[in-house]
Parts: structure tokens; sequence; C-alpha cells
């Protein structure tokens, strides 16, 4: 299958392209950008016209809530919202049921996803077994079997000892950690951000020093261990602060945030709405505000979508009984063209953050446009606006703070490994 | 149209009252109007038993329709209601049944020797078997306006004429 | 998902009462005038009236509370409802049955009015949401949220001894953090324009930024209760009594427990009150609690008043 992309406006945040560039593609990969090779007879031409061409997008969180939760969602039902959203590389995390904390699991989910030819699935491997923080998983065996990094998504390990020993593993093969910092022992039954909206609806918080100590902590250890430590969904404009500083000092973490987290506020929760009830919780708007700003000394690596799919049945309870999570891979790309309009930002910049960047940490030859690689591209339409409801999103979650509003950014044409598998 | 003056028709209600008031009748009156027209006469016939006033709200039979009034007012009644004789006084009959409910409201206080009713104006129009004993003046109005008594803050009264926008 | 307040509908009539969050003066002025009127109903021989004859009402307790229910279930009964109480803390919820249909269960059963007590903030909010439009909901408690009716009450006691509310100081003492109670009286307070508002407490009884609802905050009994018209005392549950949020309830009596030695600090003629039920000797002196002072008794006369006012309006809009 040879396809000629034509007349579309190129961005590559990696090289700092964006200029109206045809692309070629044979054999699954970029095979010229600009001018056409000899005897390239294209199958097929889409035309990109007045249409944004870009690598397809690398998020760095998706639930596909198998094995375990497939009353909530399928690995068929998210796999197709993942491309509907332009994204054409996923990190999957290891709360799963059970925990992907065995080569055999790892395996059948790689297995799972490559037999539906989508997009390219990643799991992240249990850091502690049964993600229980007692005792390590066998990280080189999960990663023989695909997993390329290693987290534990609850929240800081409650033993300090079993996660220092777990970096030093990690490090030992070069694997890097994923954490997302939260002390459990400041947290408790936490819901939401300790602020006014908590303190009106009478909520039990999660407050910002549940963040703060653990990433003290966190970065503590990773100088002392010199592990790469990826820290995920930070939430405060204390956390970015810390980060900023440890960045500084020239420890070797980067970090991301949900997109959910850059346009909303504990406010959003009004009059107890069960989407909003995320983890990390929305916090003040001044922490929202602090987080939309991080991106420009590079404090804030990524966005991803932290796309958690929930069953409708889990999200009617009261807000502290009701289920965690949003789901968001197919608002990822419109969340943050529109963060990026408001701030004003060139769409090169704001498409690394969630292409070049991502790759980066994920640490996969993806999330570019070159000659020569993997032809994973999203081909979309800034200008169109579509409405979010329960019948546009694919995702067998429709649970979303974010339902009844218009966004920008339509994706037209998902392309993975040179096919088109998604076109609107 | 000409409606009559309050003041004259109150004159004569007194009048007929005064008649068959002993000192063991006592009076309530029914919120608003009818309790200003109670406290007049108590005090010009110079009853001895201590004024009542009723507000019907809780007894009302179209609390389905159109929900509890919004300006309730606290029923008193200052003397024993067992075996009394009383003038039950109201500005305006029309259909019955505020009386209907001030009657069944009365009995949730006692079982009066008697009851009889007096009206500043019968204007017709009855729903439920109820008559008046005493009454100012009869007149026939049309069915789409409401008469409603008015006190200045002289005490004068003087009756009013409205659209009809709620049942009575 | 709806998520709009639903408690009042487009023309701003009180179709829930949820919270006292947000509701205008004259509503909940309307609801004190009203339960006024009930208050002679109840001091009558026959203490009960037809209004709401043939309505069933459902005290969904989903949270044991023998007083509150008790409370609402003479205020139905005194209006004529038909009563139904359902302690559903042991019965469906325990055998995994979901809030929503044990709701859709009842109001198949031709339910007119729902008084819902829960453990969990926003409880009564989520039901108020997806009942049947038809149906009204009352809010007897959620969580750490909100108490309307016993703010309510509240109310309706201080303006019953105080007649004002705008020249009042007013005094919220104890769990203010887990307190459903304090928060709606919070709210009512300032929507009634009551001037001045403390809440004191030690810190770790507090909620952070409660000084955005509008209330001045204090640490010491003695500072905090000068020039003090009205102590609202709070109730101290069992298990927050010692450990990470206080170290001994003696310690707590000491220092916050309100004694003759600390109500001479407020006002001469100041009023205590207290939502019950009272811990004696740890929030609250006995000699206090029995006290001329003390408005702890009557609170409870009018609590039935003023829910028969909520149940009738609402029953009626």
């Amino acid at each position: 299958m040879k396809i000629h992309i034509k007349n579309g406006r190129l961005i590559d945040a990696k090289h700092g392209i964006d200029a109206i560039q045809d692309i070629f593609i044979a054999k699954g990969k970029i095979v010229a950008i600009g001018t056409v090779p000899d005897d390239f007879q294209a199958s097929r031409i889409i035309d990109a016209d007045s249409l944004i061409v870009c690598a397809g997008l690398v998020d760095l969180s998706v639930r596909l809530r198998e094995p375990g939760f497939e009353y909530k969602a399928t690995l068929e039902s998210e796999m197709d919202a993942v491309v509907a959203g332009g994204v054409t590389s996923i990190a999957c995390p290891p709360d799963t049921d059970p925990p992907l904390d065995e080569p055999g699991l790892v395996e059948m989910l790689k297995y799972r996803a490559k037999n539906l030819n989508l997009a390219h699935v990643y799991p992240i491997g249990a850091l502690t077994q049964g993600l229980k923080g007692e005792r390590l998983t066998e990280m080189a065996e999960l990663n023989d079997a695909g997993c390329v990094v290693f987290g534990q998504p609850d929240g800081l390990l409650t033993n300090l000892r079993v996660l220092i020993q777990a970096m030093r593993y990690a490090s030992t093969f070069g694997f890097s950690v994923w954490l997302r910092p939260q002390e459990i022992s400041l947290t408790s039954d936490g819901v939401a951000h300790d602020g006014e909206v908590a303190t009106r609806l009478g909520l039990p918080v999660v407050p910002v020093c549940a963040e703060t100590v653990a990433l003290s902590n966190i970065i503590l250890l990773a100088k002392e261990t010199g592990v790469r430590v990826h820290l995920c969904r930070i939430s405060s404009a204390e956390g970015v602060a810390m980060i900023r500083a440890a960045k500084k000092q020239g420890i070797a973490i980067t970090c991301d945030v949900s997109v959910n987290h850059l346009h909303l506020s504990d406010m959003d929760i009004g009059f107890f709405d069960s989407n909003c009830h995320l983890m990390p919780p929305l916090r003040g708007s001044s922490d929202r505000d602090a987080l939309r700003n991080s991106f420009q000394d590079g404090t804030i690596d990524a966005i991803c979508s932290d796309h958690t799919p929930v069953d409708e049945d889990a999200k009617l309870l009261p807000f502290g009984q009701s289920e965690v999570g949003a789901t968001g891979v197919e608002l990822l790309l419109p969340l943050t063209l529109k963060w990026g309009m408001e701030m004003r930002l060139p769409l090169l910049k704001v498409l690394a953050k969630v292409t070049s960047r991502p790759a980066e940490i994920l640490g996969i030859d993806a999330g570019h446009l070159s000659v020569g690689s993997v032809a994973d591209i999203c081909i979309f339409d800034p200008e169109c606006y579509w409405k979010v409801t329960p019948s546009t999103i694919l995702s067998q979650g429709k649970n979303t703070p974010f339902l009844g509003m218009e966004l920008p950014g339509k994706v037209k044409y998902t392309l993975v490994n040179g096919h088109v598998i998604y076109e609107h | 149209m000409q409606l009559p003056d309050a003041e004259v028709l109150y004159k004569d209600l007194e009048k007929k009252i005064r008649v068959d008031c002993d000192k063991d009748t006592a009076l309530i009156g029914i919120h608003t109007g009818g309790a200003w027209l109670a406290e007049r006469l108590h005090h010009a016939l110079e009853i001895t038993q201590p004024l009542g006033t009723l507000d019907v709200s809780f007894y009302r039979d179209d609390f389905d329709k159109v929900g509890l009034h919004s300006e309730v007012k606290r029923s008193a009644i200052p003397f024993e209601v067992e075996g009394a004789r009383i003038i039950l006084v109201d500005d305006v009959l029309n259909t019955g049944r505020t009386v209907r409910a001030a009657i069944n409201e009365l009995f949730d206080y006692g079982r009066p020797a008697r009851i009889s009713l007096a009206a500043l104006v019968d204007r017709g129009g009855r729903e439920l078997p109820i008559a008046a004993k005493y009454t100012g003046i009869e007149l026939i109005l049309p069915a789409d306006k409401m008469l409603v008594l008015k006190r200045a803050n002289s005490g004068k009264l003087s009756l009013v004429l409205h659209e009809k926008n709620m049942p009575e | 998902m709806i998520n709009k307040n639903p408690q009042l509908d487009e023309n701003g009539i009180l179709q829930h009462l949820l919270t006292t969050e947000g509701l205008p003066a004259s509503l909940l002025l309307r609801i004190l005038d009203t339960a006024e009127s009930f208050v002679g109903v109840t001091e009558r021989d026959v203490k009960k009236i037809p209004l709401l004859r043939g309505k069933s009402i459902f005290n969904l307790f989903f949270e044991p509370s023998t007083r509150t229910r008790t409370t609402f279930e003479i205020a139905a009964k005194r209006l004529s409802a038909d009563v139904i109480n359902l302690n559903i803390a042991v019965s469906a919820q325990s055998k995994g049955e979901r809030l929503l249909d044990t709701v859709n269960n009842l109001s198949a059963m031709n339910a007119d009015m729902f008084v819902v007590r829960h453990s969990q903030s926003g409880a009564a909010h989520l039901i108020a949401n997806h009942v049947r439009s038809d149906i009204h909901v009352i809010n007897a408690g959620d969580g750490s949220h909100a108490h309307p009716t016993q703010a309510l009450l509240d109310m309706f006691t201080i303006r019953h001894y105080k007649k004002d509310f705008r020249n009042l100081s007013v005094a919220i003492i104890g769990d203010i953090l887990h307190s459903r109670v304090a928060r709606s009286q919070i709210h009512a307070l300032s929507t009634l324009g009551v001037p001045e508002v403390r809440v004191i407490a030690p810190k770790t009884l507090l909620p952070k930024m409660v000084e955005r609802l509008g209330v001045h905050v204090y640490h010491d009994m003695a500072k905090g209760l000068k020039n003090i018209d009205v102590l609202m005392m709070l109730r101290l549950q069992n298990e927050r009594m010692q450990g990470a949020n206080l170290p001994s309830p003696e310690e707590y009596f000491k220092y916050y427990g309100l004694t003759p030695e600390k109500l001479s600090l407020a006002r001469r003629n100041a009023i205590v009150m207290h939502p019950g039920p009272m811990n004696r000797g740890v929030e609250i002196d006995s000699s206090v609690a029995d006290g001329k002072q003390s408005v702890i008794l009557p609170q409870v006369t009018f609590g039935i008043a003023v829910r028969m006012a909520v149940m009738s309006i609402l029953a009626g809009n």
C-alpha cells in the first residue's frame, strides 16, 4: 500500500517543521517528505488540504480495562476510541485485575492488541507484585514480555525501603520508574482538593501536601538511586515548583499532567458531579493556572488523557463512592488544542506535548515524522468544532466532565504502520 | 361597577348580630378580612369572650391544586371551644369552601354547642350546603371577578373587585 | 450527567430541600413563618391537620438515626401523611443493591416524598437528580455536607428568642470539619443577615478555608465567646474523641467544653443550643445543658413544626 498525503500542513515537533508538505508512504514507512520519490505510484491519495498532518499522538496513560474490567470497556471498544482520537501509541497502566505483574498477562495483552491491528500498546509493568508495594516484580522478565517501563499508579509505596530498592533494581536494567506522587497516609478516604469547594460540600480531602510530601520523597530517592523517574499526573502549583527546582538540580525526572487538569478546577464539581471525581483531585484554579503555564520552561513534559472508562452504574453513586476517572483518549487532541489556543502557543510547541515528548519519555521511536520511520500519522481538521456527547465518543465509557462541550479539532485520518485505520 | 360602601354594610351587619349576642357568644374571624370584621364587632358588641382568629390554610381542599398559601397566619382560639356558641365571621361568602375548612379546623379544637356564620357580603355561587345567618348584603357578581375587603391605615373598610386568578 | 442545582425549579420554586446554601432569605423566612403557624397546631389537643392526607412519605435512612427519623415521622403524621420507615442501612444496601435502584423501587410504590439520610455527602442531590419529577426530596443529613432542616429549626429557635437576626453574634463550637449541621447553619445565618458568625475549634476540627464561608475563626473559647448572643454547640462523634483528631475527651472538655464559667464569657442573655444527642461532660457540661440559658428542648419542639412546614410547602409546590 502506497499512500500520498498531499497539500497538508505538516507539523513535526521533533524537527521543528511547520510547512505545507506532502508525505509519501510505502511498506508502512515514510519514504519521502516534500518531493515525490522516483517511481512512486500511490495506491491511495489523501487530500489533506486545510488539514494538519502530524505524528500520531502518544498517550502516556490509557486504561483499556483488560484484563478484569471488561464490563467497563473492552480492548475492542477502547482501541477504536484510541485511533479515533488520532492516538497511535499508548502506555497502559498496570492497574488491571489482575495487575500487570506477570509476563503471561503482558504477553496476552500485547497479543490481543496486536491482533486488532490498531494502535501500538505499551504496557506499564507493575513495580511490585500485585501492586501491593511489598515485593518486587520480575522486571527483566516483564521487559522481555513487552513492558518498557514500570509503575505504581496508586500513589506512593507505603514502604519507602521497598521503593528505594525497586528504583535501584529498575535502574540496574536501565528501566524508568513511573510514579504518581501521592502520600497515602495523608489521603485516607479523600476524594477532593482541600479547598473551598470541599469545605462547602463536606467532601473528604486529598491535600496538596499529599502530593508534595510524596514528590519530596521521590525526588530525594531518585537522586539517591540515579533511576530515571517519570512523575505522573502532577496536580498542584507547589508540585510544579518542586519539579522545576529538581530539574534545575539535574535530577533525571520528567512529568506529565492529565489534560483534564489543564482545563478544570474543583469548582467544576458543582453539585457533586461524579464525572469530576478524578485522582489526583481537580485542584484550585491557581493550581490549574500554574499547570497551564508550566510548559513554557519545560517543567511539565507531556500531556496525557489519563483515559479511564467507567461504567455508568459506577458513576451513579454519591460523589465519594463513585468510581474515579474520566474517559478521554478521544479528547486528548481537542483539549490540548484548546489549551494551546487559549495560551496562544504555536501549534508546533503544543503538539510536541502529545507526540515527540511523550515518545521520548516512553523511550519509543515514535511521535515524529522522519523519512525511514514508521508511518504513524494523525490528520486532523483544526477548524472543525464538535460536540462531546455519548454518541460522538466511541469509548465504552461516556464519563467525562466535558460532555456537552464544543471542542476544536476533529481527527480525519489515523494511520498506523502506514495503514489508514481510522477515517471520518 | 359601583360597589356598596363597606362601612355601611358593616354597620348593618353589626346591628343584625347585636340582637342575638349575649355573654356566652364567642367571635372567630377568618383571616384576613374576617379577622378585621371580628375585631371591630368584638369591640363594638362588648363581647366578653376573647376574640379568636382562624387561618384555614391547613384545611383548604385545594392544597393539591395551589399548594400552601404563601403567608400562613397562626390560628388563635383563646377560649374553650367545647360547648361554645360561636359566630364565625368572614368578609365574602362565595362557594362556602372556606367556611367548610374553618368548621373542620374548629372541630379539632373541640365540639362547639353551635356555630353560626356572619358575612359582610354574600355573593352567591355556593358549592356546599352552607348559609350565613347574618349578612350585610347579597350581591350578584360576575363569576370571573374576585371581591376583596381592604382596610386602610385609618381602619376604614372598603370593597374592591379584582380579576380572579385564584380559586377561593 | 445532570449537574444543576436541583433544589429550585426554573421559576425559583422549591422542589427539594437539600441544603440551605443558595436559598433566598425570603424562602427561609417563609419556612420559618409557616412553622410558626404549625407551632400553634402542635399546642392544640388535636395535633393533627388533614393537609397531606393520602400522601406517602418515605423515610429513607441509609444511616441509622432513630432521633431524626422520629421527628420527621411525627411531623408527617401530624400532617396526616402516611409514613413508611425504611432502615436501609441494614437491608438493601447490605445486599449490594444500588442506591438509585432502591430509590426507583420505592418511587414505583407511589411515593410523594423522600426524607433521606445518608453517610455520603451529595447522596440527597444524587437522588433528587434522578427521581420522578413529582417526587420531593428532603435531605435529613448527607455525610458532612448538609442538614438543612436542623439548621432551619435552629434559625427558628434563634428568631424565637432573639427576634431579629441582623444584630446578632453567633458562635458555632466544636467539630466543624465533620459537621453537616455547622455547614447548613453557616449558610442560613449569613443568608438571614447575621453580621458576625464565628467558629471555635481546635485546628484539627476545622476544614481548610472555612473563612471563605463567611465566618471568623477562633481557637480560644475565651476570645471567641466574647459578646456572643447565640452559642451553637456541635456533637463530637465518639470515634473522633481520641486518636489523630483529639487526644482525649477530657482535654477537649477542658478547652472547648461549655461550662458555666465559659458561658459567662458570652453576653449575659446568650442562649445555648445543641442539635443533640449531647455528650454531657465532653462538649457541654450538664449544668449548662439543663441551665436556664439552654434552649435545647424547645429546639426539639420547634423541630417538628419546622419539618411540618418544609413538608407542606414542598408537597404543595
